[in-house]
């Protein structure tokens, strides 16, 4: 019920609402704002409330909307009256308030407005500006929750979002997909490249939702990179046995890494540098799951720079690194010391810190790492102390040189004033002598003597057991240490009771002519115990026990049953089984699946089709002349910025002739060489794209062959990856990319290796600095006329017979240079066009045949361009052969 | 992703929420109440705590827990790094966070966290972007408002939103044009109780605080970049410019913002600019103990280290301390057991010094824990890994900017065992 004072102070705000003044409206509204944000209820002043929203004034509008948001699922019918407010405003020439109208319709959680946004949505999936995408792409998911069943037509939308090509977008688009289909993974094939590509420009909270979908996908698509390790690790016996062809096989295939996966690691590396600490662990995670296990070490030195950061992600990245530290030692080792507590660490970070140095525990660290404990253990924090114990259980468990050294610390620790401590210590003790028991009768007995001292029950009742459990190797106390129970049991705690019922059992089987009478009197108390558990266990081992006429066959076997052998306990890390859930995850924090978790899918056996990605250049040029289409993969061309209305095309023909860059003489054994593929190059759209073949002719591996980093003359240059190793007589073939600025200047620089540097030089020929389009001919005529005077260069040349033919006049130019070919209507005239790769201006070619001369013409602003193009044509056209 | 948001304050009260999808009701935030309770320390909420039908995010600033409330799977630090960014927006607009100022602007509070989040997807949280939606509240505005009855929200979308550089909003004028850079350095170590390091690393960070007109493209570069080992830059910073020539080459957004943060590669050895000696010692048998201390600096290249503050959590035993300060003033608190001096500036020709007794519980045995001292300091101009800023240019616009840079070390995470001695951060 509302307080009659509540209830007067709203028909106060109410009048103010309906007054005609604006400030007095806008201060209504912001005290309402006031209520919702302390969770009060104003609800009832919806219908007045609802009246402004088509005000002028843009702030009172906007908090108009807060309220309709918060408020119209439960006032759907009034709620009604502003969709044509939105409706309106979703046709406003202001992006933002287009955006803004979208965002409050598609808010409304009003089903029977779900058609009009279903419109809505649509039309401003198509709108001009980005900003009103990229909220129709938040929109989907807001209507996919209010009604699934709209899900195919929000896919169709998330279709065309995803082609979408502003980083704006990307982000957001991804996100909607995640949550309405992720399983649809073919509506990513043709936008793989593209995401990765636009990846480092998405904003940051883009790149983390884009990332993560890129690792599932991934998995689905690429073979494991991993595959090597695991052939040596398990098959090496196994192979042996197989089949000799099996084995074949298996060796003629050595791992490549599809271009793709690679694009993708490659594209990501970057953000390994963001600020934003998601975007990092985003990076790591998908470099934990795709990148091979040697190109892992890039992610830890990032990863350790987080612990800088607040709290909570500390919290975070610490457990992340101790699934990793379970599998990968290595990694983190180097960076032990950053995993050292502070004394002013919250709790669970100090947990976690412990976990991850015992993770990391190998016989080379384990003293400077037990010394650290040491510190550790004397902590104010006693929780923190008795989780330090347990620790270096687990390290004396796992690293056999050290036990007796920690088995020896620890009983130190048993004269600690401190009395977890003293607890702890006896609990991991325990464990440990389960492991190797006879060695260790001193043990137990200075803990018989310490016995009295302790007072926490989980302690005592684990000496207790350790008295029953190995009483043969102290045969004189342990009657002893019953004898003093017996007299204490009526105040012991439950737990340390069933013990003693235990140690008595035990003893009577052992020693039954010392220990008849006081297992009697502890087995009589136990009868009358308060606790029903300890009373059925009194009477469960009397009957085992105590052979009488009624105790069937069960007590022939009292003492196997009791002092069978027990296996020890496994120590082992909590974080053992996490990484069954991928990283970073909410799912892998709490190591329990969380509601929407994706899962990680294993590699499949055999890579899927990998064309899928590949996307398809519009209209690629018919030519009857052109000898070598090329195969090789077409880049997302569209996306390039290209001069009027042209389309790039792919190359007519690519020539299969290599020039040398270095000869194996003057490279000590490495040579070189290079061919132009005259592809448009996936590192830059200024560049030239290079094909470079490596080959080691020595008898030794070369290492580390990379190109260096200073450049003596001004060229851009995109250095391929350094291999890392070439073995002798092997070739490897790489792609680099050289901004020529549209002049054969050579491109000069440095090849090395781990021991050499040796300069070279590609000096392109000027056909090579060209990228082919297509048009149409009315196009070409109109482009040409434009490009007159200074900017045209035309000779006459006499034609050998040979050359006439169409077929031939082609192939010549097109081999020549990198141009497109344009369908001609005349018989005599032939068009070729393209672009110059740096600036993208114009390059106009025709051929005229008068027999038998020819007259050719080159028109283009790069007039230098145009008469070295003019010359090569020239040349190749007078020459006869092919 | 992110359902709703609570804003708690220290005494467990709710005094902020807001939902970004259909409402949640405010009794999920028992469970976390119940994490709170178990707790011994603010400090030891468990930053993620599922419940039957939500997940509870939550990070601890200023004494305030800001809770999300999430439905289904999400990167745990994705919820995490955008709350600390929300507190930064509100440190950002209303200078400090606290639970008064959020309470005095919840109008602008809720209009922000409406344009950061849309659907629990962030939106825009580039503060050169929500300050050209939202304009900071100043009493000089909030009078003309009132007056002319204009508004504090843009009616454009902010120009940055869609350009290329959507860090940086367009149309900036000033007529002092003017860039500063600092260079703040923190050093972490551990010294044991012989004085020895066992480890020591320095974190670094380059804030600035840049006003400059229209669009400059600012190079800055280093005499010595190899010292920076691992970066992290804020997205303006070129990153291909950086791997090829190791220049920082970025057009920056208005006003301050991080530019940098580093960590000086461990193979350079770390030079520790205060020392500390001490003895304390407890007799056996005797309710007194001895209590010694003495700082003095060491590898400071010349530079004065000032604002020492040492602290000390002494052990439970200790009832008092009766101490006496060569300079500088200091506190026991019989409570907490925790000791402090305000030791100010260290003077290399008289050391200072913190000497006295403590009285022990009688009958209580000699404590055994260590006790950890905390000393924070700072030392001016002078960075202590050696960094140095070679030179600062700018293109792109045609004025003479101000350029001034400014050196600081800091005490970071700084811990000797004396038994153990920690020196500690150092708070502004």
């Amino acid at each position: 019920m509302l307080s009659p004072w509540f209830l007067c102070r709203n028909e106060d705000l109410k009048e103010m609402l309906e007054s005609n003044k604006e400030s007095l409206k806008l201060e209504a509204m912001k005290r309402i704002v006031g209520l919702i944000a302390k969770g009060k209820n104003a609800s009832e002043l919806f219908p007045a409330v609802v009246k402004n929203v088509a005000s002028k004034n843009i702030e009172l509008k906007k908090l108009v909307y807060v309220y309709l948001v918060r408020y119209a699922e439960e006032q759907q019918d009034l709620a009604l009256l502003s969709i044509s407010t939105f409706q309106r405003a979703l046709k406003d020439p202001n992006q933002l308030i287009r955006a803004s109208a979208l965002r409050v319709l598609s808010s409304i959680r009003v089903p029977i407005i779900v058609p009009i946004m279903m419109l809505a949505i649509k039309e401003a999936a198509t709108d001009l500006s980005p900003y009103v995408r990229k909220t129709a792409a938040h929109a989907i998911q807001k209507l996919y929750s209010l009604d699934p069943d709209q899900k195919e037509h929000l896919i169709e939308v998330i279709e065309k979002l995803l082609k979408d090509k502003s980083t704006l977008v990307a982000g957001s688009v991804v996100m909607a997909f995640e949550e309405v289909c992720p399983d649809r993974i073919d509506l990513i094939h043709k936008n793989y490249r593209k995401l990765c590509n636009l990846l480092v420009d998405v904003e940051e909270w883009g790149q983390v939702v884009i990332i993560h979908m890129l690792t599932r996908y991934a998995r689905t698509q690429f073979v494991s990179p991993w595959r090597e390790d695991a052939v040596f690790d398990e098959n090496s016996a196994k192979a042996f046995y197989d089949s000799e062809e099996e084995r074949r096989v298996d060796q003629s295939k050595p791992y490549i890494m599809d271009p793709d996966h690679r694009l993708l690691l490659r594209n990501t590396k970057p953000l390994l540098q963001s600020r934003n600490t998601a975007v990092v662990m985003a990076v790591s995670q998908l470099y934990w799951h795709l990148a091979p296990k040697h190109e892992l070490s890039i992610i830890t030195k990032s990863l350790v720079r987080l612990l800088r950061s607040h709290r909570e992600v500390q919290y975070i990245v610490l457990q992340n690194i101790a699934t990793m530290s379970i599998q990968r030692k290595g990694m983190f080792e180097p960076f032990m010391k950053s995993f050292y507590v502070r004394s002013t660490d919250a709790t669970h970070i100090k947990t976690l810190k412990l976990e991850i140095l015992t993770n990391l525990a190998n016989e080379a660290n384990i003293s400077t790492i037990l010394r650290e404990f040491q510190t550790y253990v004397k902590s104010q924090d006693k929780a923190f102390a008795a989780a330090t114990i347990q620790a270096i259980g687990c390290c004396a468990t796992n690293i056999s040189e050290v036990t007796d050294t920690c088995l020896n610390g620890l009983v130190l620790l048993l004269s600690n004033r401190d009395e977890t401590v003293v607890a702890e210590s006896v609990v991991v003790i325990k464990k440990l002598l389960q492991t190797q028991p006879s060695q260790h009768s001193d043990i137990i007995k200075h803990m018989a003597k310490l016995f009295d001292n302790i007072t926490v029950p989980m302690a005592r009742a684990s000496i207790l057991w350790l008295m029953g459990e190995y009483c043969e190797h102290v045969p004189k106390i342990a009657p002893d240490v019953l004898r003093k129970m017996a007299k204490t049991f009526t105040d012991e705690e439950d737990i340390v009771k069933l013990q003693i019922v235990n140690l008595a059992a035990k003893l009577y089987l052992t020693n039954s002519k010392q220990t008849k009478l006081l297992t009697q009197y502890i087995l009589n108390l136990g009868k009358y115990d308060q606790n029903y558990d300890i009373r059925d266990r009194t009477r469960f081992i009397r009957q085992l026990i105590v052979p009488n006429e009624k105790s069937g066959a069960l007590s022939k076997y009292a003492r196997r049953i009791l002092m069978a052998p027990k296996p020890a306990p496994v120590l082992q890390s909590a974080f053992k089984d996490r990484d069954r859930f991928q990283l970073g995850t909410l799912s892998h924090t709490l190591n329990s699946q969380a509601s929407g978790y994706l899962e990680l899918s294993d590699w499949p056996a055999v890579a899927p089709d990998q064309s899928v990605r590949n996307v398809e250049v519009v209209e690629p040029v018919k030519e009857t002349g052109a000898p070598a289409l090329s195969k090789s993969k077409h880049f997302d061309a569209v996306s390039w910025p290209v001069c009027v209305s042209l389309q790039a095309s792919s190359p007519v023909f690519v020539p299969e002739t290599s020039h040398e860059l270095l000869h194996r003489m003057t490279g000590k054994g490495l040579s070189a060489q290079y061919r132009f593929t005259r592809q448009p190059c996936i590192y830059g759209n200024s560049m030239v794209s290079l094909q470079l073949t490596l080959s080691n002719s020595t008898d030794q591996a070369l290492e580390n062959i990379h190109i260096s980093e200073k450049s003596s003359t001004g060229q851009n240059i995109h250095r391929f990856n350094a291999i890392e190793r070439l073995e002798p007589q092997a070739s490897v073939t790489v792609s680099m990319g050289v901004d020529f600025n549209d002049s054969t200047q050579a491109a000069n620089f440095q090849l090395c290796t781990k021991e050499d540097e040796f300069s070279v030089s590609i000096q392109p020929a000027v056909g090579e600095l060209l990228l082919p389009i297509t048009m149409s001919e009315a196009d070409f005529t109109k482009e040409q006329g434009k490009l007159v005077g200074m900017n045209e260069s035309s000779a006459t040349i006499t034609m050998t017979p040979e050359n006439v033919s169409s077929q031939s006049v082609n192939r010549k130019v097109v081999s020549v240079a990198n141009l497109g070919v344009i369908p001609s209507g005349q018989e005599n005239i032939y068009r070729f066009s393209g672009k110059t790769v740096s600036s993208g201006s114009l390059v106009l070619v025709s051929v005229v045949l008068k027999d038998p001369d020819a007259v050719i013409t080159i028109n283009t602003e790069k007039t230098v361009m145009g008469s070295m193009l003019l010359r090569q044509v020239k040349t190749a056209l007078t020459n006869s052969g092919p | 992703m992110i359902h709703s948001l609570f804003l708690i304050n220290a005494s467990g009260d709710i005094f902020l929420e807001k939902h970004w999808k259909s409402v949640v009701s405010r009794s999920v935030c028992d469970y976390f109440f119940e994490a709170l309770e178990r707790a011994t320390e603010p400090e030891n909420v468990p930053p993620v705590i599922p419940t039957p039908h939500h997940y509870l995010i939550n990070v601890l600033r200023h004494r305030i827990y800001f809770v999300a409330v999430i439905q289904s799977e999400v990167p745990p630090l994705f919820v995490i790094e955008f709350l600390h960014r929300v507190v930064d927006t509100f440190q950002d607009y209303f200078g400090v966070c606290t639970e008064a100022a959020i309470k005095d602007n919840v109008v602008v509070v809720y209009e922000l966290l409406e344009e950061m989040l849309d659907n629990g997807f962030p939106l825009a949280t580039e503060s050169n972007i929500l300050k050209e939606l939202i304009k900071p509240p100043t009493i000089l505005r909030t009078v003309v408002n009132t007056i002319t009855g204009s508004t504090n929200v843009g009616e454009q979308l902010p120009t940055g939103q869609l350009s290329v550089v959507p860090w940086r909003r367009t149309g900036v004028k000033y007529t002092n044009n003017e860039a500063y850079f600092d260079v703040v350095e923190e050093i972490d170590a551990i010294i044991d109780k012989s004085g020895s390091t066992i480890t020591a690393e320095i974190q670094g960070v380059i804030d600035a605080c840049v006003k400059l007109t229209g669009m400059p493209d600012l190079t800055l570069s280093f005499m010595n970049p190899r010292l920076l080992d691992d970066v992290s830059f804020h997205p303006c910073v070129r990153f291909k410019r950086w791997e090829a020539e190791r220049i920082l080459s970025f057009i920056p957004p208005d006003g301050n913002f991080r530019l940098l943060s580093y960590h000086v590669s461990s193979q350079n050895l770390v030079a520790i600019p205060v020392y500390v000696k001490h003895n304390i010692s407890f007799r056996e048998g005797s309710s007194q103990g001895r209590f010694e201390l003495t700082l003095g600096p060491k590898q400071t290249m010349g530079k004065a280290v000032e604002s020492v503050l040492v602290s000390s959590q002494l052990p439970r035993g200790v009832l008092n301390a009766n101490l006496n300060p060569s300079q500088g003033t200091y506190t026991f608190d019989p409570v907490t057991k925790l000791l402090s001096w305000d030791v100010g500036k260290i003077n290399p020709q008289k050391l200072p010094s913190l000497k006295g007794s403590m009285s022990l519980q009688t009958g209580a045995s000699k404590p055994d824990e260590n006790p950890t001292i905390n000393i924070q300091f700072k030392i001016q101009q002078l960075a202590i890994s050696g960094l140095k800023v070679n030179r600062l240019d700018m293109y792109g616009e045609k004025y003479k900017p101000f350029k001034g840079i400014k050196y600081m070390t800091k005490a970071g995470k700084f811990q000797n065992d004396c038994h153990l001695l920690v020196i500690q951060k150092i708070a502004g």
